[in-house]
């Protein structure tokens, strides 16, 4: 698996949180949910959130699927998969080992 | 899965591109229901195209993407030119098919170990040394009790192994009304154990299954006959059978894949060779042997000391010979033992096809040379009309590795599909081979797996095919130059080289193999056409077996029956049929002197004979009916030469060695005895009813009825003669019909076989030489239209404008045709022994095949003058 930096490594920390709170939201919802989640601090460009949702959607975390919307607009659909649900586990808990360990730097210094 | 879906998503890539896009307008058009702006949701994606590229590299695998361009680009470039490419790859699916086929046979009969444990420690053992003609020969069968003392001389470093050559024998599991045949090998009964073979069914035999001579009547039948008879009934086991004189019962039934060690021939039943009539006799040769050298011993010792036992062996049988000089008995003595390997089995399939296979595997080589030759010099041309198209991938960023792809993954789809196509003749081409080899009653049935090693070598073929033809190509393309190119193209003349010599080297290839197949044609030609002393026509010969030893008169007393059936011109008796196989040998003196160093050859006939086969008296009588042997003798013209040496031999007298003497009574003309490729043999004719010291007729167990028929199809008259012998006399049993002139013609069946392929593949080579020649002239004077124009503006006759365009394209002709000459002289010494009575420097067989090369480059080179020479001038210059 290609290496990920640490401000894509949030974004899929964040996108899968999200889809496991919500599943079946499409990429204009999980935007949205980044933006008011964080209180508008946040924001995932489209640039990058498409490429890392198809990425994941090719390491197998989570799966797409098309659906007719009751406005008759076609939308791409993103749920979590198992593998999905272990990878959000890791990731988090590495989000909280670098977050509190970066915390610890802070206090020291 | 994951790899998959990208290996998936490669494959279809215009449908990946379109749902990227779908997401991307269903994103834009929900923010725009949310209230953003068109222009600014846009923009948020930045270049529509690379975000594309981006998404798409994710969710596909890059390589493979770019191949799949490659490869449709490269399918549309094929499909533009439909007519060259398929060109192209029908002589390319002709030629790896022919190679592959080829390979097919060669690996059968040749390479493919024997299914055995270790078939790499296997040799056989024969000897050297020089025949009774006095060439140089080797023989690979072998007497039993020299066997023996061999086996017990090497025996702390290998195992000897006796296994007859397999043998067509009648065999009845019911009644004798049900004679079938069968093809039987008498074996050592520790050959099982020593291969490593396990049983299917029931035992193997073993060594106490091979002790004492004709006590040990237990049969082992291959997997394969026990499939065919049996249906694989395990019941079998048990059952009994008789051949000959004895009852065996079936013990066992032998592994899958071993089909006997005689490639070539698959082996029915296995018996042991103490049950073999000659299993006593230190003079009876009929047995191959085999050795299985354990593991870590060095094959030189061993062969020393079999060479020196078998040595010892024969001088001591030699003490028993009496009358013959001392050097005629060295010259008997005078032979080397060889160890040859042996892994792949031992049989006369595979040394009287030998070089023909490998000769053909040349010739279909050399055709797939010139086809690749061809399909190169087509990339070329073609790489040189798109250098402006290569020269702009350059300029727009394009790698030269990718240019290299570009090029061989068109080269890749035209050699896979004609390997696919090749695959397809070489399925069908191998067998129909082996099926011209098979003699109607004696089928050669090799074993033709379609396996990994028939399979890797295909690929491995069209690779290297593609490669040879297409890289070149390729790396020419890539190291296109774009200033030059697009400035209006490089110097043509660089690529007409490269052409040039392989022009070259197609005519050397085309010559060699239409020099070959000259060849073989005219040994065909030659051994057709050799007169053979009788007339073939009408005679039909009925090999008949009793049920035991009957006296000659009955024997008589059947044929005086098949005289009355209607349609039956005349019928005698003989031992064997001419040209069908027998072979019986002594010295002979003549006139009671001691024997000279020649072997005669004899055949036992009844009076009628030599008029029924048509043969003609030169002087004295035919038999009577009186007439015994020991006592008369008609010898051919040959016998009379060599031994009576131009004097009248009516009324002198000949001994067979180790027998008595008989008088010759008449002289006929020369008919071949065996084989009809080799020189006439002395032949001595003597009466069928011969008599034992006590003045007894001797009973025959078998022999064979010569009937000349009325109507002109012998085979007509088959089945009622089958069904007449044993209502003549109910002991009797025909147990193979075959026409005489059916057994002439199965001599020829190699020479036939290699004419006619070399004929086709000679026509093919032509072929092909000759569409090359033509492009690459065509090519040429497209490259040159405008200096051609220029000259044509300028006043050059048509003569001079011929000249420009042809001269160095048949320069390069005759230097090929030169080396196809050198080439081929010096090749004829390997296929000197397919060869009958032509000579390699005969003029008429280099004569030919230059002629017809030429003629062929003259017609391939019509075209290409003519447009030269209808060049407008005007519209050439201007279009420029």
């Amino acid at each position: 698996m290609r290496k990920t930096d640490s401000l894509q490594g949030s974004l899929d920390l964040l996108v899968l949180k999200i889809l496991s709170r919500r599943p079946h939201l499409h990429g204009y919802a999980i935007m949205t949910a980044i933006k008011d989640g964080s209180g508008d601090v946040l924001r995932a460009e489209e640039g990058s959130l498409y490429p890392a949702l198809h990425r994941m959607e090719e390491a197998g975390w989570i799966r797409a699927e098309w659906i007719v919307k009751d406005t008759g607009r076609r939308a791409r659909i993103y749920e979590l998969t198992a593998a999905g649900k272990r990878q959000l586990d890791a990731e988090e808990s590495r989000w909280q080992a670098v977050t509190s360990a970066v915390n610890r730097v802070l206090r020291t210094v | 899965m994951s790899l998959r879906s990208r290996i998936v998503n490669a494959l279809r890539g215009d449908r990946l591109s379109r749902e990227i896009d779908e997401e991307v307008q269903s994103h834009m058009e929900e923010a725009v229901d949310q209230g953003r702006d068109p222009a600014e949701a846009r923009r948020a994606f930045g270049s529509a195209l690379q975000y594309r590229e981006a998404s798409r590299d994710v969710r596909l695998v890059a390589w493979l993407d770019s191949l799949r361009a490659d490869a449709i680009f490269g399918w549309r470039q094929l499909m533009k030119r439909k007519v060259t490419s398929a060109a192209a790859i029908l002589s390319l699916a002709l030629s790896i098919g022919a190679c592959t086929g080829a390979f097919r046979l060669i690996d059968a009969l040749l390479l493919r170990p024997l299914p055995v444990a270790d078939p790499q420690h296997l040799y056989a053992l024969s000897r050297e040394g020089i025949g009774f003609d006095g060439k140089p020969a080797t023989f690979d069968g072998w007497a039993y009790p020299a066997f023996r003392v061999m086996r017990a001389a090497v025996k702390d470093q290998a195992e000897l192994i006796a296994i007859s050559y397999a043998e067509r024998m009648d065999l009845t599991y019911k009644s004798d009304a049900e004679m079938e045949k069968a093809s039987v090998q008498y074996v050592s009964g520790w050959m099982f154990g020593t291969l490593g073979l396990r049983p299917t069914l029931g035992r193997l035999l073993t060594e106490n299954d091979d002790l004492q001579p004709r006590t040990h009547p237990y049969a082992v039948l291959s997997y394969d006959y026990w499939t065919l008879r049996f249906a694989r009934d395990p019941r079998v086991i048990g059952r009994a059978f008789r051949l000959g004189d004895d009852l065996y019962e079936i013990v066992g039934v032998g592994p899958r894949p071993f089909t006997g060690t005689e490639t070539g021939t698959v082996t029915d039943i296995f018996a042991p060779t103490m049950m073999h009539p000659g299993a006593v006799h230190d003079d009876w040769v009929w047995h191959r042997t085999l050795a299985r050298l354990k593991p870590g011993v060095a094959v030189e010792p061993v062969r020393a000391r079999l060479d020196a036992t078998s040595r010892a062996f024969e001088e001591e049988r030699a003490k028993g010979f009496t009358g013959m000089s001392k050097q005629d008995i060295q010259k008997t003595l005078d032979h080397r033992l060889l160890l040859d390997h042996a892994a792949a089995g031992a049989s006369g399939l595979q040394s009287s096809y030998r070089v023909s296979l490998l000769a053909l595997g040349v010739l279909v080589a050399l055709v797939l040379l010139i086809a690749c030759a061809n399909v190169a010099n087509l990339m070329t041309a073609q790489a040189a009309s798109r250098a402006r198209e290569m020269a702009l991938r350059v300029s727009i960023g394009a790698g030269r590795w990718r240019l290299v792809q570009l090029v061989l993954v068109e080269s890749a789809i035209l050699a896979c599909i004609s390997g696919a196509m090749g695959a397809v003749l070489a399925w069908w081409s191998a067998p129909f081979v082996v099926g011209l080899v098979n003699p109607p009653d004696n089928p050669a049935r090799l074993a033709l797996p379609a396996d990994w090693r028939v399979l890797g070598f295909g690929l491995a073929l069209t690779l290297g095919v593609m490669l040879l033809f297409g890289l070149t190509a390729a790396l020419r393309a890539s190291a296109v130059k774009p200033a030059i190119a697009l400035k209006g193209g490089e110097d043509p003349h660089t690529r007409r080289h490269m052409m040039h010599a392989l022009i070259a080297a197609q005519v050397t290839f085309c010559f060699v193999v239409l020099f070959v197949a000259g060849l073989f044609s005219a040994t065909f030609e030659r051994l057709s056409h050799r007169p053979t002393g009788f007339i073939a026509d009408r005679l039909l010969t009925l090999d008949t077996v009793a049920q035991r030893d009957e006296s000659p008169v009955f024997w008589d007393q059947v044929a005086e029956h098949l005289r009355g059936v209607p349609g039956v011109q005349s019928v005698a008796l003989a031992g064997w049929r001419l040209l069908g196989g027998g072979d019986w040998n002594r010295f002979v003196s003549v006139n009671g002197a001691p024997p000279g160093p020649d072997l005669a050859y004899f055949l036992a006939v009844s009076p009628g004979w030599v008029d029924t086969m048509k043969i003609p008296f030169i002087d004295g009588r035919d038999f009577r009916p009186s007439d015994t042997w020991p006592g008369a003798a008609i010898v051919n013209e040959t016998f009379a030469k060599q031994f009576f040496k131009g004097e009248s031999p009516l009324g002198q007298s000949i001994t067979k060695y180790g027998e008595r003497t008989c008088k010759v009574v008449g002289v006929v003309r020369d008919a071949p005895y065996r084989s009809i490729r080799e020189p006439i043999l002395p032949v001595a004719y003597v009466p069928f009813h011969r008599i034992d010291e006590h003045g007894a007729l001797q009973p025959l167990r078998d022999a064979t009825f010569m009937v000349r028929t009325v109507s002109a199809n012998p085979m007509a008259l088959a089945s009622i003669l089958r069904r007449e012998v044993p209502r003549a006399r109910s002991e009797f049993r025909v147990s193979s019909i075959r026409t005489q002139a059916e057994l002439v013609r199965a001599q020829t069946v190699r020479e036939r076989l290699l004419a006619m392929l070399g004929l086709f593949f000679a026509g093919v080579a032509l072929l092909l030489a000759g569409i090359g020649l033509y492009g690459v002239l065509d090519y040429s004077v497209l490259q040159r239209r405008r200096e051609i124009g220029i000259r044509l503006a300028i006043g050059a006759p048509a003569g001079n404008i011929a000249r420009l365009v042809t001269v160095e394209v048949f320069g390069m002709v005759l230097m090929g045709a030169l080396a196809g000459v050198a080439l081929g002289m010096a090749s004829v010494r390997y296929i000197e022994t397919l060869l009958y009575q032509v000579k390699a420097g005969d003029p008429a067989m280099l004569a030919l095949p230059s002629l017809t090369i030429l003629a062929a480059a003259l017609l391939a080179a019509l075209p290409a003058v003519y447009h030269a020479v209808r060049i407008d001038p005007v519209a050439m210059l201007r279009a420029d």
